[in-house]
């Protein structure tokens, strides 16, 4: 089962790489991590999507907690969060029919354009993977140019958080 | 008190209580050796080879409980040290390893004698520090300290640029007494209801048993072990990393469990109702397949490493705790409880465990004028009375040390388990014999493994560490000839060790004793000799019985109650099954 795991991590060179080293030491998966500070200039931000079973996630919990480096950790998969990723598209747009085709596809996606050439839109959109997924995939595939995905981050709704 | 970073690092190691350093110098590392030079607290161990350092360290810390110290230089110095340093990672032994490193403008620009200490060492060290600042120098090793020794104890570097260390740029030095962590807390407490929850399965079990591992011996339990399980009168089995714990002659111990164990204690694992584990962590030389694991059990398990609960075998009462708090716990709940119900079943379950046992699952036979391994392991145990302290390398040597040397005491048998590293024996002894000079200390080993350290002679000689090393000596990488003699139909692969030294000659060129056995009638002579030779290392090369095999043992997909047990121990079972006395 896919798991969103959102980690508070010591913001220190190596804290990425023990947790990245970790996934591929002990053959875990990774589908995305995403990384930045937060408020808290010491304390880093980390999203991690994986897949296993309850074993292995469990696994990766503990292995993770074990890590000095991770302050905090909590699996946000059982509770009540939001989950965003961002895509930057960069698609073919010559001709005034298919520009005004990918216009109308990303007015549906509410997707913005945010540089425009004779040629070419960039596109950018955030949303839940399953809708950049989908709006890849409403794309004639030979008119995409080059896809840049930033990976989920998370956060857990209402009153709760994982702060320190 | 204004000290430079070599200064701080010795002045620190001294304030921390460290007596003994085991390193060797370099480039990286010349700023701190000069410091080192200048004082007499701290005592410096020059081994031959970094992987000596770090397994000295390691055998001492093994044999003391306090953490093991090293400090090597950059680049190669510390790419040695790296097989110590996950020797001690897998058996969870409380290292600090310092690393010199290049100066901190040259790092990352493939200067001389450069590695990426930190990143090489990851996998392998329960953390690791680069040191950028110097102002942050004693708080790090303070750090690297608490974390080594605390919680599941680990390994831990400290790499350190050079320029850190330069003697000239001094700041003021204060012993960092307390440090804060927030990212590590490690429990020791367990929760007191699954500690009630335990003790109540166990005080029901019809056909319980306990299996406890290193953990006991790490926290210092041994004492709480003891109460516990004369408490309950129960069976108790100990891993190859927990032996000693609980005496290995009392009756209550019913021998060593997994792929070379006893035949009573896989057996009993395999039927028993309850089992507790304390301190262990289900390794697949204990499991078998896990498929099979202990069919019929509901299984109690306490660690201090929440990673190590329902990792490869599910725990019904996990418990997260040290060993010593917990078993206390116990302990206290054991007094208080009502008289155990279960009298009848116990005395039942004890008979057909008397019965696995009368099997006499180690027995071996005399073939001809050969000496046996396991009957020098004998002898050894006959001639220290077995009250020595004894480090092993890997292999037959190794099985057959544990299974024929019963240890009475925690912290006496020490071996590399996790990790199986072939070249620990002699320079763990090292570590041991500096810690204990009074006592003897003897490197059960083979002809292979001693090879792969024997330059640490050279280190017994200059610090007058009068070390017995026994090598049963079969010509034979014997481990992986009797693999290959069992499931690869006899092709012996790169196995025979040919063209070895003269042991003899080589012991003598090193300065030290070498006596040759070739025959069991000179055993017991040979080890009086060599350790009634107090203050002499000696090198007892015991020629032994080429073909010999660890039995019993479990194959690689087999369960506890598949093993393959000896020739020997086949007739046996055959005539108590004619008699009607085998269960």
């Amino acid at each position: 089962m896919r798991h969103i795991i959102s980690l508070l991590v010591e913001n220190e060179s190596g804290a990425l790489s023990r947790i990245s080293g970790l996934f591929s030491a002990r053959g875990y998966n990774i589908e995305s991590l995403t990384v930045a500070t937060t408020e808290d200039q010491t304390l880093s931000r980390m999203t991690i999507i994986t897949v296993g079973s309850d074993r292995i996630i469990e696994q990766i919990s503990k292995q993770l907690n074990k890590l000095v480096d991770v302050v905090k950790l909590q699996d946000f998969t059982e509770g009540n969060f939001i989950e965003r990723e961002m895509m930057f598209v960069k698609v073919r747009a010559e001709g005034d029919s298919q520009r005004a085709e990918v216009k109308r596809l990303s007015d549906i996606f509410r997707a913005r354009i945010i540089d425009v050439t004779d040629t070419t839109f960039c596109i950018e959109l955030t949303g839940s993977g399953d809708k950049l997924d989908a709006y890849i995939r409403s794309m004639h595939e030979n008119n995409i140019i080059e896809v840049v995905r930033s990976g989920s981050m998370g956060i857990l709704r209402g009153e709760k958080a994982l702060t320190l | 008190m204004e000290l430079s970073g070599s200064e701080i690092i010795i002045q620190f190691l001294k304030d921390e209580g460290v007596e003994h350093v085991f390193g060797y110098p370099g480039g990286a590392v010349l700023h701190i050796y000069d410091a080192i030079q200048k004082q007499d607290d701290v005592k410096h161990i020059l081994v031959r080879h970094e992987q000596g350092a770090s397994h000295a360290a390691d055998g001492y810390a093994r044999a003391t409980g306090k953490p093991g110290v090293c400090l090597v230089t950059s680049g190669p110095g510390a790419t040695n040290a790296v097989t110590g340093i996950a020797t001690a990672f897998m058996d969870s032994i409380p290292l600090v390893v310092i690393t010199g490193q290049v100066p901190s403008h040259a790092i990352g620009s493939d200067a001389f004698q450069e590695v990426d200490a930190v990143g090489i060492t990851r996998a392998c060290v329960k953390h690791n520090f680069l040191v950028k600042d110097l102002n942050k120098l004693a708080e790090t090793l303070k750090k690297a300290f608490y974390v080594a020794t605390t919680g599941r104890p680990g390994p831990v570097v400290v790499d350190i640029p050079k320029d850190i260390t330069a003697p000239h740029i001094k700041i003021p030095y204060e012993y960092p007494e307390n440090i804060k962590l927030r990212s590590y807390n490690p429990n020791f407490k367990g929760h007191p209801r699954q500690i009630k929850r335990a003790v109540d399965l166990l005080l029901n079990a019809k056909r319980p048993m306990i299996y406890t591992g290193g953990g006991i011996i790490l926290d210092n339990a041994s004492d709480e072990l003891r109460t516990f399980v004369r408490k309950l009168g129960y069976p108790i089995t100990q891993t190859l990393m927990g032996l000693g714990a609980f005496p290995g002659t009392d009756p209550l111990f019913i021998g060593m469990l997994g792929m070379h164990g006893t035949y009573e204690a896989n057996m009993a694992m395999h039927e028993c109702d309850v089992l507790i584990c304390i301190g262990a962590r289900f390794d697949d030389r204990i499991t078998g397949v896990t498929s099979k694991f202990c069919p019929y059990a509901q299984i109690i398990h306490i660690d201090i490493d929440p990673a190590s609960i329902s990792k490869t075998i599910n725990a019904d009462i996990p418990i997260v705790g040290g060993a010593k708090q917990v078993l206390s716990e116990m302990n206290k709940l054991l007094d208080s409880a009502e008289p155990a119900s279960n009298q009848a079943a116990l005395e039942s379950w004890w008979n057909t465990i008397k019965s696995w046992q009368a099997q006499n699952s180690f027995a071996y036979a005399q073939k001809g004028d050969l000496i046996q391994p396991q009957a020098a392991v004998e002898e050894l145990y006959r001639v220290t009375g077995g009250d020595a302290y004894i480090t092993s390398d890997v292999g037959q040597h190794q099985m057959f040390a544990a299974q024929f040397y019963p240890f009475d005491e925690p912290r006496r048998w020490i071996n590399s388990g996790g990790l199986g590293t072939m070249g620990f024996g002699l320079p763990a002894a090292m570590g041991v014999k500096l810690a204990f000079p009074d006592k003897d200390v003897a490197c059960v080993t083979g002809e292979g493994s001693i090879q792969m350290c024997i330059q640490e002679l050279s280190t017994c000689l200059q610090y007058d560490l009068p070390v017995k090393i026994i090598n049963l000596n079969n010509r034979y990488l014997g481990m992986v000839r009797q693999w290959q003699e069992f499931f690869y139909e006899k092709r012996y692969s790169h196995v025979y060790m040919d063209s070895l030294p003269d042991f003899v000659k080589l012991t003598e060129a090193y300065g030290h004793v070498g006596i040759r056995v070739d025959h069991p009638d000179d055993l017991h002579d040979a080890m009086q000799e060599a350790f009634k030779l107090k203050d002499r290392t000696v090198f007892l090369d015991i020629i032994t019985d080429q073909e010999a095999n660890v039995y019993p043992m479990i194959s690689a997909g087999k369960a506890h109650n598949e093993m393959d047990i000896s020739p020997l121990q086949q007739e046996v079972q055959a005539s108590l099954k004619a008699k009607g006395e085998l269960v």
